[in-house]
């Protein structure tokens, strides 16, 4: 199984991640056995399917977002989910940054928040910033370094509401 | 000046530990050259022509004489004794090695100074006005908020990978010498009609291959929303922004293809759920700020000092200087100076080792230890008083810091160009060089009076050719080096792009057209006329064909006449 990191533990991890190879359609595509984690077109097409799953074998909703995502559209139904991961495709694409940030800020979400894709060791940082907990990295044990690079910031974020001027009061 | 306290340094220091092992990480083969290329380009190091080149901030251009002393230091410790004043208030060394810049952003960080942020797809080093809190103009002084700006946006964890790189300016108002229009977020200090302060919101503007200038967002923005507004555009443009082309990446492409109407309802409507939230700013955080720019203790001098006027009446080459070099100040007795980067023979912009700390010298000496970089390439000192100015300008002369006639024709902005930099399609410094020689003589650059001449070395446009009265761009014509020239370009205000005139010309031609097109002005202008001022009221028309030698050949003695 593989080993991400999880609330800055390295921990096993069960879930698999599906995507749509070019032949398939979220209509049809065949849904793997166990904890699966679902692109949002599967998500809207197969909602019933899956919230049978969960029913009948316990098996925990979990989705994933592209950059082109729009979390809003799954703002209503974040509570269904144990599991929301945003995918990196390139480590230069920042919009999973701004993705995490409504999802935490914004919509409220406080389940679980998966970055994978292009990131690790010296992405860490900032994606914990904006709410992330969980990370699909290379080398997870040398990776998980790069969470504590920095011990304050400046600007309010998920992980810290108030920014730095807030904090210390009126004088520094 | 602003002063580091704990947490800034703690920051700063932080950085470095992290820099140094993505270093060590990249060097030890555990790193792609791909995968350290962003890391690398958010610590200011870019891998260029003879190899890395560091890019040094200077946070709204403004350096305390110790922190000049330093950059001396760097400069001849880890690169060849030159450091280049680029037009955005960064410091770039041409010749550092990968494995020591860890060891140059070490000496920075114990100077309150960094790297951060000064290149890659990410908020970059915030600009102002040289004459920030001198001018006697301004509205208010911007540094305190570009200090705010500089602050929040420093490890901003959401905004680390935008589409493009994203300039941020301050202007003081009601002017504009900070070139709002040309940033992708312009902020012009302003008071309603009740007198509160606050922001116009100027955004979208750019130079590089597509130049556009800023529209404007908002017309009042009140110094509260700083953040929260600048907040809601850089999210619409990191979820927004293209992505699939670099040169369609910046803000200002989004902004056209939207509309401006269209993109401020978006920036409106996402700045709805974020207004008057934490990080709203208080009353405490801006005095806290604003505190560090109090004024420094200022002599009650008369408007007018006797030896001053003195000295200006009889030595004329000391009349040159301070007709271009000296500016006002809103303090009597006071000027601003500018210590000139452009003496002939030399890059524009380029300081030795030497010239720094005497630089610093000066600054302690005749002002209160504070040195401002322009976005002229030229170093400013921002307090001088009028009875000093005689001896400074001995003394910044033997540095070869006197070069008079800034703002004229020789007071040229060039990019470092195909000496240095591996973007570039032409070089800028010889050409600059060869320009110079051709207007040599403060008199001729006098009687030609101010213009802009800007040279860049490529489309990037660093040397921010478009703006230039004359302009002049680097291409590549079958492997040789040629330039295109443009004409109508200007700053502040009247921002203007420039136009081409015609085709490129070889480099060799470039001073003999330079030349004819000022010779046409010389021709054509009016008593007080500018080069601008006359190009507008006459049109492009006689100057291209002056340029281009359809006309008869234009005797100077005649014009001057």
């Amino acid at each position: 199984m593989a080993k991400i990191i999880k609330n800055r533990e390295i921990v096993a991890d069960d879930w698999k991640t599906l995507t749509l190879a070019a032949n398939e359609t979220a209509e049809t595509v065949r849904l793997p056995f166990g904890p699966v984690l679902v692109p949002l077109a599967v998500w809207r097409a197969r909602k019933s399917d899956l919230i049978h799953r969960e029913w009948e074998h316990g098996h925990a909703l979990g989705i994933w977002l592209g950059p082109r995502d729009d979390p809003a559209d799954i703002a209503a139904e974040l509570d269904d989910f144990s599991v929301v991961a945003v995918h990196f495709p390139l480590a230069s694409d920042g919009r999973g940054y701004s993705i995490a940030t409504l999802l935490r800020s914004r919509y409220g979400y406080r389940g679980e928040l998966r970055a994978f894709g292009a990131v690790g060791h010296d992405q860490i940082h900032y994606l914990q910033r904006v709410g992330f907990d969980s990370y699909v990295v290379d080398a997870p044990e040398r990776a998980v370094a790069g969470l504590d690079d920095f011990s304050e910031s400046y600007q309010a974020a998920a992980n810290q509401p108030l920014p730095l001027f807030r904090r210390r009061g009126a004088v520094a | 000046m602003y002063r580091y306290n704990e947490i800034d340094r703690r920051l700063v220091r932080e950085r470095v530990v992290q820099f140094r092992d993505q270093v060590r990480r990249h060097l030890a083969g555990e790193l792609s050259a791909d995968a350290f290329r962003p890391l690398r380009l958010q610590n200011g190091l870019y891998i260029e022509r003879h190899g890395p080149m560091l890019r040094i901030a200077v946070p709204y251009g403004q350096l305390s004489s110790k922190q000049l002393r330093t950059l001396a230091r760097i400069t001849r410790s880890y690169d060849r004794g030159v450091g280049h004043f680029s037009t955005r208030h960064n410091l770039q060394l041409n010749w550092v090695r990968l494995d020591q810049a860890p060891d140059i952003l070490a000496e920075l960080a114990k100077v309150d100074m960094h790297a951060i942020q000064t290149s890659g797809a990410c908020i970059r080093n915030v600009t102002t006005d040289p004459l920030a809190g001198v001018s006697p103009q301004e509205v208010a002084d911007p540094r305190p908020w570009a200090e705010i700006l500089r602050q929040w946006s420093t490890l901003h964890p959401e905004f680390a990978y935008l589409p493009r790189k994203f300039k941020v300016a301050f202007s003081g108002g009601p002017d504009d010498a900070a070139n709002l229009r040309i940033h992708d977020l312009g902020l012009q200090l302003v008071r309603s009609a009740a007198g509160e302060l606050g922001f116009r919101v100027l955004v979208g503007g750019g130079l590089g291959r597509t130049p556009i200038l800023a529209k404007a967002l908002r017309d009042f923005l009140p110094w509260r929303h700083l953040l929260t507004y600048t907040e809601a555009i850089l999210r619409i443009f990191n979820l927004h922004g293209r992505r699939d082309k670099l040169h369609k990446a910046r803000i200002k492409i989004l902004v056209e293809a939207l509309g401006v109407e269209e993109f401020a309802r978006q920036v409106e409507a996402e700045w709805a759920q974020l207004k008057d939230g934490p990080a709203t700013l208080t009353e405490a955080e801006a005095s806290r700020v604003a505190a560090h720019f109090e004024a420094p203790e200022y002599e009650t001098l008369p408007k007018l000092d006797a030896g001053f006027e003195f000295a200006r009446r009889h030595d004329r080459q000391f009349a040159a200087w301070v007709a271009h070099n000296v500016h006002e100040h809103r303090v009597p007795g006071y000027v601003a100076v500018t210590l000139s980067l452009k003496a002939p023979g030399r890059a524009p912009g380029d300081a030795t080792s030497e010239q720094m700390e005497a630089a610093a010298d000066l600054a302690e000496r005749f002002g209160f230890a504070e040195i401002r970089t322009t976005q002229t390439q030229n170093l400013l000192l921002p307090d001088v008083m009028k009875r000093d100015l005689f001896n400074l300008w001995q003394l910044a002369r033997n540095a070869g810091l006197a070069t008079p006639g800034a703002g004229l024709i020789n007071d040229i902005v060039a990019c470092p160009g195909g000496d240095y930099c591996s973007l570039a399609l032409a070089r800028s410094i010889p050409l600059a060089q060869a320009i110079q020689q051709r207007f040599a003589g403060i008199a001729v650059q006098q009687d030609i009076g101010a213009l802009r001449l800007n040279i860049s070395g490529c489309m990037n446009a660093c040397g921010h050719h478009h703006v230039g009265s004359i302009g002049v761009l680097g291409v590549d014509k079958h492997g040789a080096e040629f330039y295109q020239i443009t004409l109508g370009g200007a700053t502040g205000l009247e921002a203007a792009l420039g136009k081409v005139i015609g085709p490129a010309v070889a480099a060799a031609d470039v001073p003999g057209v330079i030349e004819r097109l000022v010779d046409n002005y010389r021709l054509c202008r009016r008593p007080r006329e500018r080069f601008i001022d006359t190009l507008q009221r006459v049109g492009p028309e006689s100057f291209q064909a002056a340029a281009y030698g359809n006309t008869p050949t234009i005797e100077r003695e005649a014009a001057n006449g």
